[in-house]
């Protein structure tokens, strides 16, 4: 019976083509429209590290100004300082903790007629590599031992070593950067994670460092952060000076398994906190924050306004469309009561009209969907034009089977959905009163 | 009039035009609030920046090479550019407006940590600064070339001396003329005393989003920082012929320093607004889809409506109705499907603009949007049923006879 509703449906949209065509246009139209801003926030808001988003968390203390929260209202601010960075990290109350922020060196390659470049770059703590499942072409990450002794080591990424090394393992070479020469400890593969939860606010966006070295060479070689800094209080001149003041500019990463661990650590912040309040800092009331990785994409609104803005807008769009076609729908009920009628007198039952009819609404959500595929390619294209001078925008903008089956589930869901009121009104159709016109 | 005995013919079959009235509603609802944000959006990427835009662009120097002196670099660098045949003036800065990256401070009006600072944007600069960015200075003086001072980074100082925005003097000193805040003192960090010498009529920050852009200062700093920012006017006409050459000047210019990133302030606008820029196109293309679809959708059920009407037209214009009577019945009736629908998105319109006002960061939509929307709506209502309502019109008398 199904496959003979297919067929009926099928030749009742060749009967009314003008009609059906309008049907199948503004589904198409609908989904295009939907499915172009849902693809988009589904990359902005996606998980970047399904497997551990649950077990690494962002650590927020309060050290700010007693007169202004860092941000309205009463939230703490979105980066910590050194003396507490440092602090935390050594004080090793986490399974795994790491200290981090973004900087810039310059590479000088050894080849002949090669010129320096400027990296991005990362000063970081051991641990950075086995909490963020980083992939490793060759070598590995390096050791505490070697950010207690501020050694010279560097992990760099793939371009990187295809640049600086053609590609070649390169574990144990030197790579100087900045005049000073640096022993090469691992690769990384093409690691990519999107957003960039590690430093969500210096370029959610933005691709991960091109170089990875520790953080205690950094400090020693006074490195100011490439990043956003804040002072709510002047931090006085110098580097010691700076490394002691109440600036906000580092990113601070624990791993906890558990409620307990994380209550645990909770603990130990608070006792953290009452030890600065002891010497006179942290004038704020006691606020600190322990935030997973899809918790702190969110509280720092990772996916943009606009996209959010657009998302209900698309919605709507689709809502407008789908009410075109309940009405068109309506309509072609409405001119075919004669065929009902008759099929009813003939001895149909009300179930068998409803699903032929609802049977032929499928069948066009159907069509609607697979030309809803093409506009939310087109959609895609699109949005790649307006915005394409932004790096990141080629990696947003990306159609996988998820996409495509969503596209053409939402359209036949949306179809029949559209497809209910007409189609009860079909079954409404008396055997009797229809006939008498014919 | 003929409204009464239309309604009621189209209360009896209420359905089809319920959906019509509904769909009116939610393309109006969705047209306003996408051109209020057009509206917005435009008319911040109006705005003047407040540079001579057409004519500057700037790069940024990296000395790497920790033996290389970087106050000698810039000396050396800062006099060739401006003996450069085409530039007409340049300065070592740290950013340019709407660059995206900058430094801002607050400013008190005492020296009180305690008090609120006023949140403004640091532009470094000498005595070259006013006339390299192009500004308009309304009130007071340049600074003078011994004023512009090396000030050692590490040292925790400030320069005495600043030049505001009108916007900043004014949000500083909002009861007083402007010309007043001249020789006043102001503090920033907290403590360090700043006079202010001087007022120009605008100059924004670097950050379009920012609620304070237009709320600039030039503090007469010469910083010999590994990392500095030149920022180049050139005689009009000659930027794109002389940048190239002045990159490859530098570049040529000793070891251990690189020079990147050379930008237009053009292309710094561009990129500025390239979100809102996008955002107003995706918007008006909605705009433009949805009212063809809403349009195309009254179109349909029109000539439906019109084909399985065809014995009651016959039969009407057999009792003597004119052809104008019957095209008349069918635009007014349009016209009440419209207008329920355009009320009703007058409703949802305001609705769904309170929820955006407070969601996000939108304006609230200015009254006359409204209006404005419900006479485009009845326009294209009208219009698209004009095709099959003069399709009625020739119907014959004859059908009234015939059975269909």
């Amino acid at each position: 019976m199904f496959r003979y509703y297919v067929k009926l449906g099928l030749t009742s949209i060749r009967k009314n083509p003008i009609l059906s065509a309008l049907m199948i246009a503004a589904i198409a139209v609908g989904i295009g429209a939907c499915m172009t801003i849902i693809n988009i926030y589904y990359v902005m808001g996606g998980n970047p590290i399904p497997n551990r988003s649950d077990v690494l968390y962002y650590v927020q203390v309060d050290n700010w100004d007693p007169n202004n929260a860092y941000d309205d209202p009463n939230e703490p601010p979105v980066q910590v300082t050194y003396i507490d960075g440092k602090a935390l990290l050594d004080a090793r109350k986490a399974r795994r903790q790491v200290l981090s922020y973004k900087t810039g060196r310059v590479i000088e390659p050894q080849n002949e007629g090669e010129r320096p470049f400027q990296v991005v770059s990362r000063a970081t703590t051991a641990d950075f590599f086995a909490m963020f499942d980083t992939p490793f072409l060759f070598g590995s990450g390096w050791d505490r031992a070697a950010d207690d002794s501020e050694e010279n080591v560097v992990v760099i990424s793939r371009e990187i070593n295809e640049r600086v090394f053609g590609g070649d393992n390169p574990v144990g070479k030197t790579l100087v950067m900045n005049g000073d020469p640096y022993r090469v400890m691992g690769v990384l593969d093409t690691w990519e994670p999107m957003p960039k939860f590690y430093d969500i606010n210096n370029g959610a966006f933005d691709p991960p460092e091109e170089v990875y070295f520790p953080l205690s060479l950094a400090i020693s070689k006074e490195l100011y952060s490439w990043g956003n800094n804040s002072c709510w209080k002047p931090s006085g001149g110098g580097w010691a000076a700076y490394l002691q003041s109440e600036c906000i500019w580092l990113q601070f990463w624990v791993e906890l398994h558990g409620a307990s661990e994380k209550q645990a650590y909770m603990g130990f912040l608070n006792a953290y906190v009452e030890s600065q309040k002891a010497l006179g800092r942290f004038p704020r009331p006691m606020n600190n924050r322990l935030s997973n990785v899809m918790q702190w994409m969110e509280s720092q609104h990772v996916v943009v306004d606009d996209v959010n803005v657009l998302m209900g807008l698309s919605f709507l769009f689709l809502i407008v469309c789908l009410l075109n076609t309940i009405g068109l729908l309506l309509a072609k009920v409405a001119r075919r009561t004669g065929d009902i009628s008759l099929r009813r007198a003939l001895g149909a039952s009300r179930r068998a009209i409803f699903s032929q009819y609802i049977v032929e609404a499928g069948v066009i959500g159907f069509g609607g969907g697979i030309l809803g595929i093409g506009m939310t390619w087109l959609g895609l294209q699109g949005i790649l034009a307006l915005y394409g001078e932004f790096e990141f925008m080629t990696r947003l903008v990306q159609m996988d089977w998820v996409v495509i089956f969503d596209a053409i589930g939402l359209a036949v869901v949306s179809a029949l959905a559209a497809a209910l009121y007409p189609t009860w009104r079909a079954c409404a159709v008396h055997p009797a009163n229809q006939l008498k016109a014919l | 009039m003929e409204l009464g005995p239309i309604w009621r013919a189209m209360m009896r079959n209420k359905s089809s035009y319920i959906l019509i009235a509904l769909q009116i509603a939610v393309t109006m609802a969705i047209i306003v609030n996408a051109i209020g944000i057009i509206q917005d959006r435009s008319r911040k990427m109006a705005r003047p920046s407040g540079v001579d835009e057409q004519n500057i662009f700037y790069l940024s120097s990296l000395v790497y090479d920790p033996n290389v002196d970087a106050k000698t670099v810039i000396t050396e660098d800062l006099d060739a550019i401006r003996h450069f045949p085409g530039v007409h003036d340049a300065i070592v800065t740290n950013t340019v407006p709407l660059s995206g990256g900058g430094w801002s401070e607050g400013i008190t009006l005492h020296p009180d940590p305690n008090e609120d600072g006023t949140g403004v944007a640091i532009f470094f600069s000498d005595e070259h600064g006013i006339d390299t960015f192009g500004l308009n200075l309304i009130a007071g003086r340049n600074f003078d070339p011994t004023e512009a001072t090396w000030l050692d980074t590490e040292s925790g100082e400030w320069p005495p001396l600043t030049i505001m925005t009108k916007a900043m003097v004014e949000e500083l000193f909002p009861d007083t003329p402007i010309e007043d805040a001249l020789g006043k003192t102001v503090y920033i960090h907290d403590t360090k005393p700043v006079k202010i010498i001087g007022i120009t009529e605008r100059m924004q920050a670097a950050w379009n989003s920012w609620s304070g852009v237009e709320r600039s200062m030039l503090v007469p700093w010469k910083r010999a920082d590994s990392f500095s920012r030149y920022v180049i006017r050139a005689e009009p006409g000659y930027r794109d012929e002389i940048m190239p050459k002045i990159e490859e000047m530098l570049a040529s210019r000793g070891e251990g320093r690189i020079v990147r990133d050379m930008k237009t302030m053009e292309q710094t606008r561009h990129r500025s607004y390239l979100d809102s820029s996008g955002m107003v196109t995706l918007l008006i293309f909605i705009v433009s889809v949805l009212t063809a679809i809403t349009g195309l959708g009254i179109v349909g059920l029109a000539s439906f409506s019109v084909a399985r009407r065809t014995k009651q037209i016959g039969t009407r214009r057999a009792l003597g109705a004119t052809r104008m009577a019957i095209l008349r019945y069918f635009m007014l009736e349009n016209f009440l499907v419209s207008t329920v629908g355009v009320l009703g998105g007058a409703i949802i319109a305001v609705g769904i603009n309170m929820w955006m006002v407070e969601a996000f960061d939108i304006q609230r939509i200015p009254w006359y949007l409204i209006p404005a929307a419900m006479i485009a709506l009845w326009f294209v209502g009208q219009l698209a049923v004009y095709g099959p309502a003069s399709r009625a019109t020739l119907v014959s008398p004859a059908m009234a006879t015939r059975s269909v």
